[in-house]
């Protein structure tokens, strides 16, 4: 029977039908969904969980691979950049159960810091990688990842992206395989890269390619779709689906397996076409590789390179390819949008966030932040974040600059899951370095931004099982922190007392800004508030804190929207005329 | 002939699962269907967008500008934003509802006093009702979106069925009194 999946749901049902054992991961918009879809396959045996960042997570697959099972592990693009060490000296020594490594890429950057194109990685660690256009293929192509791995003993990369993830088609649910006996044999001329078998281990995995790029010319999962011989096209994933509908007269080589490269398929494709475009969706991969081979063809002068590439891009090509016929003009954002706000993420109503960065708004300190939901902290009418580098570097950023002698005080800010992610080295370095930086983790109790994840400090696994929960505090006297204030950012005057304190300390000192995201507490805070019209001058203090919940209608005075507020009790603390109450 | 449907609104207004509504009807109708949803920051009064496709065969789950046969908007200015998708004649439907962004709280920007003749102007077949009234009427504010759908669904050639059945197995089973009789309310309205 067919079922409406997503593309992350048949990653999920792919995974669980392929045999999986083990699967790891860290959040990480657009590929969340995966591991949490799979925790449902947990009754029927499958292991999931949120491993503390995707070094982790890629590094425990490795050892559930090496030991036998099949495994996948996920993350989102950025995240294979912290797994990027382990992924290349796993490409040497190899896997024995098949392991699939999926990379959710974002073309168009709807919820990343950058549109890197995980193809590359691939290419540097000398892996397979596959590119699937739908759920359906999403399914059938985390299989084959399984099959090719364990054939040529090497892990293999799906790489999905944010149209392929976020969207969803019909799969048709098979039964599972039978899951691998795990059993680990030793074998350290294997295992053991010391450069005396690490160099033989070298030349194995050149000889894999040549396989592989064989293997890719014959695979159904690169796909011709015959339309005559007057143009072709070269594309590949999701791109090759717009494609097929925006150029129905054109011959396309839709790529799913795209690396080792199909030279052969690539020449005889382009041998049965007058003119050849390569469409490819972030760089131009595939383009310089085919001209490299001799091949004329067309590509980037024509085609996008940054941004995703929407069927109204490919329309775009069209016309420009075809100057000669006068193609209709696509409608474009209509004259009476141009003067539309913008509606960006906020912080919600109830956020803890808002109150610490509303206390830090009385300081002229310099801001370092982070990755998560606290990044919104940046906009107006917050403004009080300066720097975003990556996950951690809200810590080291900060201990960088106040070593290069910044006059300012600088705060560096990481979430709760960003700390056990990647802030505890940066909280080491600035306490073993004798940095004088002011930290601060705004801990919400739950990695919120990608939907509510558990991680260490949580006290629940990703599998719903209690378990220990890691301190923040003791970690950090661990490290040698001796200044550790925690504070209530819902209380303005508790939360500025202490960053004022902290701030004055000649050593370094950490401040936890502890209290959980009401969204996943999922219960009013309190009642909602009421602003007193017959008191309130219209002083618009109030709205300083920025909160979605305090709206200034037509008649230009703030009103708070009952169904949105939070009951949160922050506005009251700013309105000097104490007209903001609970409603009774 | 593929039927393409354009749903925006604002993050917690029930876009998403408005989206899971209508692909479901169309998949019970034995169409193939895809849907495309914008979410990475959706709880967070972002703007949401939801494409759905359903037809034959279809290879691509994102809409061309000028191509939508409806265009469904639980937000004034969302409806606005989207407007360029809806083809020449195809059906707008508009719920009666403002949300006012921070921006503009800030005193950033201005939301526009005008939405209503804008949408007159831009919208020559536009179904416009004030469905959080409806919904309020019939015991829920969260029934605007399934009012929405329902004053969409005649634009659709899906059997009444398949409506009721998606919207059984969409929403919680103590709401499915109260949703089918919000779609059926909605699908009345002209």
């Amino acid at each position: 029977m067919k079922k409406l999946y997503s593309g992350n749901e048949a990653i999920a049902r792919g995974a669980f039908e392929g045999g999986v054992t083990a699967t790891f991961g860290y959040p990480g918009t657009p590929s969340t969904e995966i591991l949490e879809n799979l925790v449902q396959y947990s009754k029927q045996g499958v292991y999931c969980e949120w491993s503390p960042n995707e070094k982790v997570a890629l590094e425990a697959a490795a050892g559930a691979s090496i030991a036998g099972a099949r495994t996948i592990t996920t993350m989102k693009l950025v995240g294979l950049n912290v797994a990027a060490d382990p992924l290349m000296t796993l490409s040497y020594i190899g896997v024995v159960g098949g392991m699939v490594i999926v990379v959710a890429d974002d073309p168009g950057q709807d919820s990343s810091q950058t549109e890197q194109d995980t193809r590359h990685y691939a290419r540097l660690a000398k892996i397979p990688v596959l590119e699937p256009a739908n759920a359906a293929e999403a399914r059938d192509f985390v299989i084959k990842g399984f099959e090719l791995s364990e054939k040529y003993g090497c892990p293999v990369i799906l790489r999905t992206t944010t149209c392929v993830s976020h969207s969803r088609s019909l799969v048709e649910e098979r039964e599972p395989r039978e899951r691998n006996a795990t059993c680990f044999k030793s074998n350290v001329q294997q295992f053991v890269p010391l450069p005396i078998w690490g160099r033989k281990l070298r030349v194995k995995v050149e000889e894999r390619m040549v396989a592989q790029a064989a293997e890719a010319c014959t695979s159904p999962m690169n796909e011709i779709i015959e339309n005559g011989s007057e143009l072709g096209i070269i594309s590949h994933g999701v791109t090759a689906a717009h494609c097929i509908e925006i150029f129905p007269e054109a011959s396309i080589l839709k790529i799913g397996f795209g690396w080792p490269f199909p030279d052969e398929l690539f020449k005889s494709f382009a041998a049965k076409v007058k003119r050849l475009v390569v469409i490819e969706e972030g760089d131009p991969i595939m383009e310089e590789h085919i001209k490299s081979l001799g091949i004329a063809c067309e590509g980037k002068g024509l085609v996008p390179r940054c941004g995703e590439l929407t069927p109204a891009k490919l329309y775009a090509i069209k016309q420009q390819l075809y100057p000669e016929q006068t193609l209709p003009q696509l409608p474009s954002i209509v004259e009476e949008a141009g003067d539309l706000p913008a509606r960006p993420p906020m912080l919600c109503a109830g956020c803890p966030h808002r109150g610490l960065f509303l206390a830090l708004t009385k300081f002229d300190v310099i801001v370092s932040g982070d990755i998560g939901c606290y990044s919104l902290g940046v906009f107006p009418p917050l403004n009080r974040t300066d720097t975003i580098l990556c996950m951690g570097a809200g810590f080291t950023i900060a201990h960088g600059m106040q070593k290069a002698g910044e006059q300012k005080k600088v705060v560096g800010i990481v979430g709760d899951s960003t700390f056990f992610h990647s802030g505890i080295t940066g909280l080491l370095d600035v306490v073993y370095n004798k940095g004088n930086s002011t930290l601060i983790v705004v801990d919400n109790r739950i990695t919120a931004m990608t939907g509510h994840q558990e991680h260490p400090g949580t006290g629940t696994t990703l599998m719903g099982e209690p378990t220990k929960s890691a301190s923040i505090e003791a970690i950090a006297r661990a490290c040698g922190m001796e200044r550790i204030r925690v504070c209530n950012p819902y209380n303005q005057a508790e939360t500025i007392a202490i960053i004022k304190e902290e701030l004055e300390a000649d050593e370094p000192s950490l401040i936890i800004s502890r209290a959980p995201c009401p969204l996943h507490v999922r219960k009013p805070m309190g009642p909602a508030r009421v602003i007193d019209d017959e008191r309130c001058v219209n002083c618009k203090l109030c709205l300083r804190c920025g909160c979605p919940a305090i709206e200034v209608g037509a008649n230009g005075r703030p009103s708070i929207n009952p169904t949105a507020c939070n009951g949160c009790g922050l506005c009251d603390q700013l309105c000097k005329l104490g007209c903001i109450a609970p409603s009774k | 002939m593929i039927y393409n449907i354009l749903l925006s609104g604002v993050g917690g207004q029930g876009i998403l699962l408005a989206a899971k509504i209508i692909s479901k009807a169309a998949e019970l109708a034995g169409y193939e269907v895809t849907a495309k949803e914008t979410h990475g920051m959706a709880q967070r009064g972002g703007s949401v967008m939801a494409q759905i496709k359903f037809g034959e065969k279809v290879h691509s789950p994102l809409i061309l500008e000028g191509t939508a046969d409806v265009l469904a908007s639980l937000e004034h200015i969302e409806a606005i934003r989207c407007a360029h998708y809806l083809k020449p004649g195809g059906l707008a439907v508009v719920a009666k509802q403002s949300v006012i962004p921070v921006t503009v709280s800030c005193g950033n920007a201005k939301y526009p006093q005008d939405v209503e003749e804008r949408l007159n102007k831009l919208f020559s077949n536009l179904k416009y009702c004030d469905c959080v009234k409806e919904a309020l009427e019939l015991g829920d504010v969260r029934l605007a979106n399934t009012i929405l759908i329902g004053m969409l669904s005649n634009a659709l050639p899906l059997p009444m069925e398949c409506w009721e059945k998606a919207i059984e197995g969409s929403v919680k089973p103590a709401t499915v009194k109260a949703n089918l009789n919000a779609f059926a309310r909605g699908r009345v309205i002209s």
